[in-house]
């Protein structure tokens, strides 16, 4: 592993992606749309809405970046440039460790404006303060890109990308915690919740929200998301192979 | 003469049980333009995975330069140019060299040198600023070929490289193969267009998986007494049935 080719990945990434602004803009405007969306769906009711606004920074960067990788290296597969890559000296860690940080520091970016947003224009009270939103924001949309990088081995095109998001991504969002508590839940389904990574992404901005000051389970919270994301990406470069 | 490739027995199994390459030897020369020549489907794109080593073998052994194919101290020697043109349509023509240039440790300083060589040797100079996306199909199939050039390779191996392009331009495609020819590198062509085989030095003739014949063009023409490689071609299969 060379840390030039990674970084060189990583910007050969984000160069593809200046290339393309409407995607760009879909990836770092939408979300923005959606919580102005919500605002106003929860007009009267400005208390449900700060309770779910938080939530809402785990959940956009870790979705978006999940649809986004998924399609990205999909692509790789299909052009022939992962066909070609697998011939040339750089080794697989390179390719996906590029690939991950590309999509999180574009993940940074979009969580930042979507941070602006809901607590700077709307005015949503956080206790822990801005940076802890940054840190979790940035980790769920690493756990999202993770996610996406391994999940883009089991689709062949990019209409089963697309759809995947829906067995893989929507019942962990429905269990999340985010439309009803958990420990409300079903008790199969409240067990279901806590081995799905998402749930934990939502709990740590939960805790970033209720909590002033750093606790251990916004530590732990934290610690069960980089290790989904890093077994995730384990499990994505063992389905690249030189050899097939 | 020095064998460049040497395959022994090779057996290539796709999928569960279709077997694309049925004991395959050959040898292969340093230098020459080697061509693959055969229908679609014969299984000359599986040979060339087998060569640089992205395809698992069945059976058999290919060594490469006295390594096993697909060697990590090989990806520097060999270049592989995908039948797609397997460049990123999304970034520049300088772009995509720029970073596959990285990829084989040509450094900071060497960088703009060897842009612009890898440019003229392609004839892509006053392109280098375009997406390659919005390039014509020669055009791109050109940024391919210099991808495959960069660090120096020592075997090239090109799978169908002319297909789909316009007479001319595939005149000029292999000018550059004999210009390559002509700097040391080895290099293996595969197309399914007879006429290409009287342009290689050496003619391998690939029919559902099997080598049907490996020698030079002029001789496999005296051999079958044909004019043209095409008219071999059709004596020889149609002997056989």
């Amino acid at each position: 592993m060379s840390p030039l080719k990674t970084l060189t990945t990583t910007q050969r990434v984000l160069k593809q992606l200046s290339h393309d602004p409407r995607t760009l803009a879909l990836v770092l405007l939408v979300p923005l749309l959606l919580i102005v969306l919500l605002r106003y769906v929860f007009y009267e009711n400005t208390v449900l809405f700060n309770g779910i606004a938080p939530m809402l920074l785990g959940i956009f960067p870790l979705a978006m970046m999940f649809l986004v990788t998924s399609i990205a290296t999909l692509r790789e597969r299909t052009s022939g440039t992962l066909d070609r890559l697998m011939t040339e000296p750089i080794s697989k860690a390179d390719f996906i460790f590029g690939y991950a940080i590309a999509f999180s520091v574009i993940g940074f970016i979009q969580a930042s404006l979507a941070s602006i947003v809901i607590l700077g224009v709307f005015d949503v009270t956080v206790m822990g303060g801005t940076l802890p939103v940054l840190i979790t924001a940035v980790s769920a949309a690493f756990l999202g890109t993770t996610l996406g990088l391994f999940v883009s081995v089991f689709a062949r095109n990019e209409f089963q990308a697309v759809q995947l998001i829906m067995p893989i991504l929507m019942p962990q969002i429905l269990l999340c915690g985010l439309f009803t508590p958990r420990d409300q839940m079903a008790p199969a389904l409240e067990w279901l919740s806590n081995v799905f990574p998402v749930t934990y992404s939502v709990d740590a901005m939960q805790q970033v929200a209720m909590h002033t000051h750093w606790g251990s389970q916004l530590t732990r919270d934290l610690a069960i998301i980089l290790g989904c994301g890093i077994v995730a990406l384990f499990l994505g470069a063992a389905t690249i192979r030189r050899k097939e | 003469m020095a064998s460049a490739i040497k395959i022994q027995n090779l057996n290539v199994i796709l999928g569960k049980d279709f077997e694309a390459l049925k004991n395959i030897s050959l040898d292969l020369s340093i230098g020459k333009i080697i061509g693959f020549i055969g229908p679609s489907g014969a299984g000359k794109t599986t040979l060339i995975r087998s060569i640089v080593g992205r395809q698992k073998l069945a059976k058999g052994s290919i060594n490469v330069f006295g390594l096993p194919a697909g060697d990590k101290h090989l990806r520097n020697d060999v270049s592989y140019m995908t039948q797609e043109s397997s460049v990123y349509s999304d970034l520049t023509v300088i772009e995509n060299l720029h970073y596959f240039a990285t990829m084989h440790d040509v450094t900071r300083q060497t960088m703009p040198s060897e842009i612009k060589r890898l440019l003229e040797v392609v004839g892509l100079t006053s392109q280098a600023k375009q997406l390659v996306g919005s390039l014509s199909g020669g055009q791109k199939q050109r940024v391919s070929l210099a991808i495959a050039l960069i660090g120096k390779p020592r075997l090239m191996v090109l799978d169908e490289p002319t297909v789909g392009l316009d007479p001319l331009l595939r005149e000029q495609l292999w000018a550059l193969f004999r210009k390559f020819s002509e700097a040391g590198i080895t290099l293996i062509i595969s197309s399914h267009v007879m006429d290409e085989a009287e342009r290689c030095d050496e003619l391998v003739l690939i029919r559902e998986g099997e080598v049907l014949t490996h020698d030079t063009p002029a001789n496999f023409c005296k051999k079958t007494s044909s004019k043209t490689v095409e008219q071999g071609f059709v004596k020889l299969v149609g002997g056989r049935k």
